[in-house]
């Protein structure tokens, strides 16, 4: 449940009139974010992926040069002052391409991970809370789901709908929902039998109420660990696609497509490939660490 | 456990044919005419309605699915669009590879996992395990294709002791496999930890310490043999994972498997491959967590089925 942190101030017995100490009651979610905000390696996983934020929003400011146009005079120019981090086979900035790229893999992380959760989130409440026949029916329809290794399902969907952007996000958003489905129906379960929850229902709460109010709320804190662990999957998979060659088209900045444009040069041009294959493992690992970190915050047992 | 082998058996039955209805549902799932699609606007009036002859298009689709289970009941997957030769056969020829590549990189996953998390839970809380709790985070967020060619660069250009290509020798095998099975390993590692940890403070613990028996023997008789468990349950997981991973790997490395089958059918717009290739996957991860599934009631004493 989600109590109100401006608290209920101070009261007063209803006998003597004598003032009791003002008291404050905070909100679960306050202190999950104070834990969170204690946590070191949540702390680090969050400052990561504020830069990578930043470097994405800030890109058109800070990108010196023009990430997709071609300057055949400056091909393959190793680390400089000039280039930080060198130039590939087109002559472009690569530090210009991986601003930009950010913004790609960000996105494509980010919409494929929300379809992920519109589908997956009702699917899990519903299948948790009424039991039953509906769960059955959810249950075994994400068996199937789960017979496909989820890259492989993904790269099944981008074959049938064909390459691009577009594609690579719906499959790996569709190829995402078992997963938060199950983790969902997971934690719905034992909330479902707590006494609150029947008293709720016990006082005539209709089941929307039950599941927005009491529900909801507390299986919280595992959906946005999962959202959070999802995100590192999810950009994971969008830059083996784009890696693959079935993302975005060129000349496109794409942090996967960038490393397979290198792979050509690697003998006379690591840098091409090698950085932003480390902005790609930075960024995941941001999110892995935090997810972990706020997985460690919030649980209980561990306080 | 006979009981039990036969109910699991049964169970496969729902999910394989929905398995097979989905993988036949692919082909009209593409968006437009797929005849067209596949023959990428290339082909004329007359080739067009010939391959939706050959596809069978022309006939109600409950005869086209049924049709398609009873090739398949035969092992006929259809033909490749652009080789014109049987799919079945082509996922034959290619299927070794990426098996070879899987159960290598599967062997790396676990000889590597569960030594980082073995070191891990023993030296808890010392250096030794934050060094390996670092890297086994580190392994589960690197991009596998990055991480090859990296392997690559260092291994066969600088150092020049493996094949940077190749699938004929053993060595070639080397570099692949370590790139397929980094990501597993990292996650063997952490379950392996966090299992044994959990293991290491059972009281059975503390009295065979009690007992005075030593303390490899303790890790190895008590320790491990409890903690492997759960472990077990994610190796069948991970087997889909590397399934999964093989597709991107083989095309890093070059390596004649169904990752670069499937790559290619792609690009040619080549359905019924990618059909046999997806069904083919399924099937064999299916498969790979019934065997995990059975040997789980084989290993824990306490799992007894009804």
């Amino acid at each position: 449940m989600l109590w109100s942190t401006r608290g209920s101030g101070t009261s007063e017995t209803a006998g003597g009139g004598r003032r009791l100490p003002p008291f404050r009651m905070r909100s679960h979610g306050a202190i999950g974010l104070r834990r969170i905000a204690r946590h070191r390696g949540a702390a680090v996983g969050a400052v990561v992926i504020g830069v990578l934020l930043l470097g994405a929003l800030l890109a058109p400011y800070v990108a010196r040069y023009d990430p997709t146009a071609p300057h055949f005079a400056l091909r393959l120019r190793p680390p400089s002052a000039a280039f930080p981090f060198g130039t590939d086979f087109f002559g472009r900035d690569i530090l210009s391409r991986l601003l930009y790229g950010g913004r790609v893999s960000l996105v494509v992380g980010a919409t494929s991970v929300i379809l992920s959760f519109v589908v997956g989130l009702p699917l899990g409440i519903v299948a948790g809370y009424y039991a039953g026949r509906a769960d059955t029916l959810i249950m075994r329809a994400i068996d199937v789901w789960l017979a496909f290794p989820e890259l492989l399902l993904a790269i099944g969907i981008v074959a049938v709908l064909g390459p691009g952007l577009q594609n690579v996000m719906l499959a790996i958003g569709i190829s995402g929902v078992p997963g938060v489905c199950r983790l969902v129906r997971g934690s719905v379960l034992p909330v479902k039998e707590e006494a609150y929850v029947e008293v709720a229902r016990a006082v005539g709460g209709g089941d929307g109420h039950v599941i927005r109010v009491h529900v909801f709320p507390n299986v919280l804190a595992p959906i946005v660990v999962l959202l959070t662990l999802r995100l590192g999957t999810a950009i994971l998979t969008g830059v083996g696609l784009s890696f693959l060659g079935l993302g975005v088209q060129p000349p496109t900045a794409e942090w996967g497509a960038m490393v397979a444009e290198g792979r050509v040069h690697l003998q006379q041009a690591w840098w091409v490939s090698t950085i932003p294959g480390l902005a790609i493992f930075f960024s995941v690992m941001g999110f892995n660490v935090l997810g972990d970190g706020m997985r460690d915050a919030l649980d209980p047992r561990l306080h | 456990m006979q009981r039990h082998i036969a109910h699991r058996l049964l169970q496969l039955v729902p999910v394989l044919l929905s398995v097979s209805v989905l993988v036949f549902f692919m082909i009209h799932l593409v968006p437009g005419d797929p005849v067209q699609v596949m023959l990428q606007d290339y082909g004329s009036a007359e080739q067009a309605a010939a391959l939706r002859h050959t596809l069978g298009f022309d006939r109600p689709l409950v005869v086209q699915y049924g049709v398609f289970v009873w090739h398949l009941l035969h092992g006929d997957l259809g033909r490749s669009i652009r080789t014109g030769r049987p799919v079945a056969a082509e996922i034959a020829l290619r299927l070794p590879y990426t098996l070879r590549l899987t159960a290598a990189s599967m062997v790396v996953a676990i000889v590597l996992g569960l030594t980082l998390g073995m070191l891990a839970a023993v030296q808890h809380r010392r250096f030794l395990d934050y060094a390996a709790t670092v890297t086994a985070l580190a392994g589960i967020s690197l991009p596998s294709f990055w991480f090859g060619l990296v392997l690559i660069l260092v291994f066969s250009y600088y150092l020049r002791w493996l094949p940077p290509a190749g699938a004929d020798t053993v060595t070639s095998l080397i570099l692949p496999a370590v790139t397929l099975g980094a990501s597993a390993a990292a996650l063997i590692a952490r379950l392996s930890r966090s299992s044994l940890l959990e293991v290491l403070r059972q009281e059975f613990i503390r009295t065979a310490r009690a007992k005075g028996l030593g303390e490899w023997w303790i890790l190895y008789r008590h320790g491990l043999r409890n903690a492997l468990i759960p472990v077990l349950s994610i190796v069948g997981l991970q087997f889909a994972g590397l399934l999964g991973g093989a597709v991107i790997v083989e095309s890093v490395f070059g390596w004649p498997g169904l990752g670069r089958l499937a790559v290619d059918a792609i690009f040619n717009r080549d359905i019924p491959m990618v059909q046999g290739i997806v069904l083919t996957a399924a099937v064999i991860f299916v498969a790979v967590n019934l065997c995990v599934d059975l040997l789980y009631a084989l290993v824990d004493p306490r799992i007894r089925y009804v």
